[in-house]
């Protein structure tokens, strides 16, 4: 891991990594979403409708997985003081933040039909929305913090206690009577009809691979930030 | 010790303090934080009548009557331990169907009956196409 501490040998294995993720994740979600509206049958209560999922799904997966990253990266901040560890939590809260909202506003849309109401406020579609303000709360702290030590700190601790969120979105259609269904896949199987269900998994890897490409985009973009202010900074005191 | 473990102590020790407060303040949560009674808890808990509720559970098959004016409907909302009746006048969902799941919005009435003034059809995360539904439950007419 420490490797990795030398920037430009980040640097060097990201750059690939960055087109490779990138082009191999557009071409998953062009043959998923493909797939997703012309190919597979549509539900046999929702109708089309159900087509909402092959979006919904990975962004509501790559919401709660871009706060995992952030809490794993700020924790590595906090004990290993591992000074890529920042960069990567501050470049995953933006696309996560993203892909929240587009969970959410692909929730409404399939929600309108299916159940008759663009928004309720039960627990799963609750906890998603508090996600989706932690994202914007940790986004405008670490703005704040800039590259201040004592700030950037404070940044990782916000971003470790606000994991406690993850578990109960999962867990809230379990815990609590919600209107949102529960889990349609499991670790023993799935609820959803073979016909239904192929173009899920390859939209889940290519979203997954386009944020991933995205992350390391704007990691590299930091770091670049940061490598010209200190040669400004060495040009203004030289 | 190295700053390095003391660093690694605390921060386990946080997080397993934080994890623990949530997980208290779940359970405390467990009956406020609920969307919906189900039929159970509205007869168990006796829900003072004109009291703003909403009633969640499955709507048994045949148990939808339509009255002559169009618009109002009478059906059963149970959830194995209880059943109760529900009036509404107004446009259901399209989801809104027999052997389905549903929220309905408002109030019990004296007697008993459950006066909804909104209808939510509750999916389940069950997903096939139509043919396969059909084989499955042997309807007569999906579409």
């Amino acid at each position: 891991m420490h490797r990795f501490a030398n920037p430009a040998r980040f640097i060097a294995l990201a750059r690939p990594l960055t087109a490779w993720f990138g082009w191999s994740g557009a071409l998953l979600i062009l043959i998923a979403l493909g797939g997703g509206l012309t190919v597979t049958p549509s539900d046999y209560l929702q109708g089309e409708t159900v087509r909402i999922m092959y979006i919904h799904v990975p962004a509501a997966w790559l919401g709660m997985a871009g706060w995992g990253g952030i809490a794993a990266a700020s924790f590595l901040q906090l004990v290993w003081r591992h000074p890529l560890a920042a960069v990567a939590a501050r470049a995953l809260a933006v696309p996560g933040a993203v892909f929240a909202a587009i969970c959410l506003a692909s929730g409404s849309i399939w929600g309108r039909p299916t159940w008759g109401t663009w928004w309720v406020w039960d627990g799963r579609l609750t906890s998603m929305l508090v996600l989706f303000f932690l994202y914007l709360a940790y986004i405008a702290l670490a703005q704040a913090a800039g590259r201040e030590e004592s700030g950037q700190r404070l940044t990782a601790l916000f971003g470790l206690i606000g994991a406690v969120n993850l578990p109960i979105i999962h867990f809230s259609v379990l815990w609590w009577s919600t209107l949102h269904q529960g889990s349609s896949i499991g670790l023993t199987g799935t609820s959803i009809d073979k016909s239904l269900l192929w173009p899920l998994p390859l939209a889940f890897f290519g979203f997954t691979l386009l944020f991933a490409s995205i992350v390391l985009m704007r990691m590299r973009t930091f770091l670049a930030d940061a490598k010209v202010e200190a040669r400004l900074r060495r040009m203004a005191a030289a | 010790m190295k700053a390095k473990n003391q660093r690694l102590t605390l921060a386990l020790l946080a997080v397993a303090a934080v994890i623990g407060a949530a997980l208290l303040a779940m359970s405390a949560l467990k009956d406020q934080a609920a969307y919906f009674y189900t039929p159970g808890d509205a007869v168990r808990d006796h829900l003072p009548p004109d009291k703003a509720i909403r009633l969640g559970g499955m709507v048994p098959k045949g148990s939808i009557q339509h009255f002559p004016d169009g618009v109002t409907i009478r059906f059963l909302v149970t959830d194995g331990q209880a059943t109760v009746p529900v009036r509404y006048s107004g446009i259901v969902p399209a989801l809104f169907r027999e052997g389905s799941g549903v929220v309905a919005d408002g109030r019990f009435d004296a007697s008993g009956l459950f006066m909804a003034d909104q209808i939510l059809a509750k999916h389940d995360e069950r997903y096939m196409p139509p043919q396969v539904a059909g084989a499955m439950h042997k309807t007569k007419s999906l579409k």
